[in-house]
């Protein structure tokens, strides 16, 4: 269990003050001219050696990520871009960071983007944060007046401003190209990779975006070293991560834990236990909506990180933690989340436009058991034939939890068709 | 030069081609919908997608630049799958509807669904049905077909530069639409029709009329404009029912305009189909071929040969005006003209007429400035080149003339003379950038050289290509942009008046003075026919217009499409027209009425065939004798420097779509001209 003492988030829960002063107070924007006095270089070097991995959800490692920029600025201007656009049902990470822990991010922008030799970082949180963007909004304030963002930069020689843009409440435009699409003003649709942002990214110039969570800690990864930070968690998955507890648990919360955590220790210390005790538990949802769910059995040894998560068929992605107890209608849950990627599916792509709206179809279905029992097999198959075809992951996402359902409780599903056509057999 | 291997054979491909090139260039078949080699790449279909070692999931070849050692696997099962399940689900939602779908029979998605697909749906829910869009009188759409390739929405965006077209809504709402149901502002927007793989988009004019495999295909040149763009005619029976592009990276690249391709409902109406002699009341009556000669050689042997005169129109093929000279060379007359306008050229000067820089020169020009022009009507897939050009390289372009939308910017220098002398001395802010650039070209309209003054602004021009060094050994930038297929052809052949001889003004106030008593039109229709009152008018052409009210005798001749015949496009080349149908009744083709006409007054033309005329035609103007090609002219001095009036530049058309009469007859590009004009008093009350 993480101490006290290595947390990072310490106002994670807003009982301290999130202003400027109360960040001040607890180590923020410390000294930061001495951060970056150490030079672009060595900033990435140090995040390198941190094993820090992207906290948006595919979890590749940041410090390389910095290091694709160009080493040289040339005609172009580097940026860097914030992915404020939390929209992963199940993930509350980041908007809890902006409304209490908002200067974490914002000193974070003028570390990371120094470190990628950028002059200006975008934050495009999500729309519906209202909120959140004037307490962020509120922060970028302060910080200019008190000399930490703008010209010399908390004193460092080096010129930054920070910019803020509400999106309009697209899930897409949290992919990373479509949001800096919607950034540029366009229609939030992903762009072909390559060219990769770190090539050709926000208005043509090379770009990295990055998530809330990544960026908020850099800051105290510079000031406590790289190597605290990989002394905690398991090897290759260092450090804290913030998790998001949901669902059927007694004290559904964030909470900043290790990496690898048992999931089950994760539950029932912060989150009061699943509802109606660990036997009552049906299945998790571990990294947000998009990831496969795991079923009570797998759950009870499951470590909370990148690698263990994979290995059992799903992600950590966000650590979005959705907990279903036996009171869940499963086929319905996820179902319903079919729903939300049909929805939000932008349509640029055959598969993902097509293929999202015709599993939905076929899940709602199943809900009812109005479908075939070898339906379940052409259902799989069309989940197979929209993920690694599209032009983003959002089909990877939508054909996730329906291959985990499938893969965990079939017999559900069977036992659904069946019940109906032995009413529809009675009828006749 | 990246070298990677495709199927295990081995290609090499030019630095930034794509890997779905280098799969074509090993002779793999990438089936495809959303990439189109003159458009962004979209990579929205997927159905391009191939295996690359290493690569964790298929990518598609359409985007992925080709890379040095990649491995490309077109064959695989990962392939196969990939491509059936795409072509599933663009199947899934489209209704399937080919029996009674225009596009059946020439659909991308109809033939690839015939070689990559499942050979039974397994789709049972329902199917999403779209509303139908109004994008115009010429575009028919059926949304529910569309696969979202955008294809026309890049068209319309990057190539016809008018963001008319978008998709909006998300996932499977998305829906391709005008936004508000508006007419395509373009007159490029029936191209869409041919980008569209599917049956979404079609002609609307063509909606129902035929099936692809009933058609007779003649490959022509389209004479709607001076472009020459080449063309195939599709015609069933003796109908002329579509025009098509067909590929000339020289010219049209593989676009046409809507008037190319839809003004041919015009072939069908209002066409004169036997001879007709006007009578004792004044009015047109049908008579023989041989009454109407022996009416028309009654008043010629009458008249002195000084008060003949023949003007020849527009849209005439060289044959018909190598005959008509020929035989006013017999009668003795120099009042010949081809230059209906009044542009003040001369035929003296081939370089003094022809668009020297060719149009596949645009693409290197690095400055241009436009004098009296509107090339957006003039010769909008020209325009789209400039426009294609200024989007690549944002070069400077000027214009002198009345304010223009041209689709990209143009610096207006504004409508007077005078600041083409400026330019030409080298006091103008914008001569200075003519003269940095390598490459500059200047393109004078009709508008410019229609004037009175037009010999002085070709001087002016002369002095200003020499001024900024527009000519030079390997460029030569003066370029006289023409709007009628027949110009270059009639200056080439010197339809010109001779020693003595009148212009066409001359011709038409002599005639209101009583001084000109026979004149011949072959086809002219653009003059003002009231000036023809006194004289005896001999009209030969095919459609009942001005030319023809005004005339005393009217003399049924074939359309462009009815016959072969040789035109010369604005850049000076040599294309040849051929035959999609008959003409109708007793019509016949231009070149034999006056073959057969001058053997009545006895003045015999030495030709008994059209191979014949061509032969003599050839010899006596050699450049008739290479098909295709452009023989560069020889720079030399011409225009008649004197003081340029100050009365303002206008654009050589003002209108796009009744240019001709041919385009007049026409029913649909007279709903196009009500359209343009409805969109045009929207945008003024807005």
């Amino acid at each position: 269990m993480l101490a006290d003492k290595d947390r990072i988030f310490t106002n994670l829960y807003g009982w301290g003050d999130a202003g400027l002063k109360g960040a001040q107070a607890r180590g923020d924007w410390d000294n930061t001219k001495a951060i970056l006095a150490r030079g672009h270089d060595d900033i990435v070097e140090e995040i390198k050696t941190s094993g820090l991995r992207g906290r948006g959800g595919a979890g590749f490692p940041t410090g390389l990520k910095w290091s694709f920029m160009p080493k040289e600025v040339g005609l172009r201007p580097h940026y860097l871009v914030v992915n404020a656009d939390e929209s992963e049902p199940g993930t509350c990470k980041d908007r809890d960071i902006i409304r209490h822990e908002p200067h974490k991010l914002v000193e974070g922008c003028l570390v990371a983007g120094f470190a990628m030799r950028a002059h200006a970082a975008y934050i495009y949180i999500r729309g519906e944060f209202f909120n959140e963007g004037k307490v962020l909004q509120a922060a970028i304030d302060d910080a200019y007046d008190a000399g930490l963002l703008g010209k010399n930069a908390a004193g460092s020689g080096w010129d930054f401003d920070v910019y803020l843009q509400r999106g309009a409440g697209a899930y897409i435009c949290g992919e990373e190209t479509a949001l800096i699409e919607s950034l540029e003003g366009k229609k939030g649709q992903p762009r072909l990779k390559p060219p990769f942002p770190a090539g050709v990214g926000l208005y043509g110039c090379p770009t990295t975006v990055n998530n809330v969570e990544s960026i908020a800690v850099a800051p105290t990864i510079m000031r406590r070293g790289g190597a605290w930070f990989a002394g905690l968690g398991k090897e290759n998955n260092t450090g804290t991560k913030l998790f998001c507890i949901s669902g059927h648990v007694n004290k559904p919360c964030n909470v900043e834990e290790e990496m690898g955590v048992p999931l089950k220790e994760l539950i029932e210390k912060h989150a009061g236990g699943v509802r109606g005790g660990w036997d009552n538990l049906l299945a998790i949802i571990p990294g947000g909506s998009s990831t496969p769910l795991m079923p009570k059995d797998v759950c009870e040894t499951m470590t909370m990180d990148f690698d263990a998560l994979r290995n059992a068929g799903t992600g950590l992605g966000t650590a979005g933690i959705i907990v279903m107890d036996k009171s869940t209608d499963i086929v319905r849950a996820i179902a319903r989340l079919s729903y939300f990627y049909k929805h939000e599916s932008c349509g640029q792509c055959t598969p993902c436009r097509e293929g999202t709206g015709w599993m939905w179809r076929m899940m709602d279905r199943m809900v009812r058991g109005e479908a075939e029992i070898h339906e379940i097999e052409t259902l799989e198959q069309i989940t197979r034939q929209v993920e690694g075809h599209t032009i983003c992951a959002l089909g990877d996402a939508a054909a996730w939890p329906i291959q985990g359902l499938i893969k965990h409780f079939r017999p559900e599903i069977e036992r659904r068709i069946m019940a109906h056509q032995a009413v529809t057999n009675a009828a006749e | 030069m990246p070298k990677l291997t495709v199927d295990g054979i081995e290609v090499e491909v030019e630095d930034g081609a794509t890997v779905l090139q280098a799969c074509e260039e090993a002779g793999a078949e990438i089936p495809r919908f959303c990439y189109h080699e003159r458009l962004s790449i979209a990579g929205n279909c997927r159905m391009c997608l191939v295996d690359m070692e290493r690569a964790p999931k298929p990518v598609a070849s359409c985007a992925m630049p080709a890379g040095d050692g990649m491995v490309i696997s077109t064959k695989s099962e990962r392939v196969k799958k990939a491509r059936e399940g795409v072509m599933e689900f663009l199947l899934v939602n489209h209704p399937l509807d080919c029996p009674i779908c225009d596009q059946g029979g020439e659909c991308d998605l109809q033939d690839q669904a015939m070689g990559y697909g499942h050979d039974a749906s397994r789709y049972g829910e329902n199917k999403r049905a779209v509303s139908e869009k109004h994008m115009g009188p010429l575009i028919k759409t059926v949304m529910t077909r569309c696969i979202h390739c955008t294809r026309c929405v890049r068209f319309s965006t990057e190539v016809a530069g008018v963001a008319d077209l978008g998709a909006i809504g998300r996932g499977e709402g998305v829906e391709i639409t005008t936004y508000l149901e508006k007419t395509l502002a373009s007159e490029l927007s029936a191209n869409v029709i041919d980008l569209c793989p599917v049956g979404a988009l079609t002609s609307r004019p063509y909606a129902f009329v035929a099936r692809p495999w009933e058609l007779n295909k003649v490959e022509s040149i389209d004479v709607s404009d001076a472009m020459g763009a080449n063309i195939r005619i599709d015609a069933r029976g003796n109908q002329v029912l579509r025009v098509l592009p067909r590929l000339n990276e020289d010219i049209n690249e593989e676009w046409i305009s809507d008037k190319a391709r839809y003004a041919i409902d015009g072939l069908r109406r209002q066409r004169l189909d036997k001879p007709y002699l006007r009578g004792e009341d004044g009015r047109l009556h049908p008579v023989s071929w041989d009454d109407a000669f022996a009416a028309i050689a009654g008043r010629m042997k009458k008249t002195k040969a000084d008060k003949m005169a023949a003007i020849a129109g527009d849209q005439i093929d060289a044959e018909a005006m190598f005959a008509l000279k020929s035989l006013f060379e017999k009668v003795g007359s120099p009042h010949i003209d081809c230059r209906q306008d009044g542009a003040k050229l001369t035929a003296k000067n081939r370089s003094s007429y022809i668009f020297n820089t060719t149009i596949a020169g645009i693409d290197e020009a690095d400055a241009i400035v436009i004098i009296g022009s509107n090339p957006r009507i003039e010769a909008p897939v020209m325009n789209a080149r400039i426009r294609r050009r200024y989007l690549n390289a944002q070069i400077p372009i000027a214009h002198i003339g009345p304010e223009l939308d041209l689709t990209y910017p143009v610096e207006n220098l504004g409508d007077d003379m005078a600041v083409l002398e400026a330019l030409a001395s080298g006091k103008h802010p914008f001569a200075k950038q003519l003269k940095k650039a390598k490459k500059p070209m200047v393109i004078v309209g009709m508008g410019a050289l229609r004037r009175a003054d037009g010999s002085a602004v070709m001087a002016l021009c002369h002095q200003l290509a020499e001024g900024v060094g527009m000519v030079t050994a390997d460029w030569n930038g003066f370029n006289v942009l023409h709007h009628a297929a027949a110009r270059v052809a009639g200056l080439d052949l010197g339809f010109v008046p001779g020693k003595g001889g009148k212009d066409v003004q001359g011709i038409l106030s002599a005639a209101t003075k009583g001084e000109m008593d026979f004149v011949w039109l072959l086809g002219a229709d653009e003059l003002d026919t009231d000036m023809l009152a006194k004289p005896f008018v001999v009209y030969q052409g095919h459609h009942g217009d001005k030319g023809a009210q005004c005339a005393d005798v009217v003399l049924p001749g074939a359309a462009w499409a009815e016959k072969d015949g040789l035109y010369v496009n604005f850049e000076g080349r040599v294309q040849m027209a051929r035959r999609a149908a008959f003409p109708p009744g007793d019509a016949r083709e231009d070149w034999a009425i006056l073959r057969a006409f001058s053997e009545t007054i006895n003045k015999t033309l030495s030709f008994d065939s059209l191979n014949e005329l061509r032969k003599q035609m050839v010899a006596e103007v050699p450049v008739f004798a290479k098909l295709d090609e452009i023989q560069p002219a020889k720079w030399a001095k011409f225009g008649r420097t004197a003081k340029v009036k100050s009365e303002p530049v206008e654009a050589g058309l003002d209108e796009f779509y009744m240019t001709s009469a041919i385009s007049r007859a026409s029913e649909t590009m007279a709903e196009c001209y009500q359209a343009n004009q409805a969109g045009k008093s929207a945008i003024a009350a807005e």
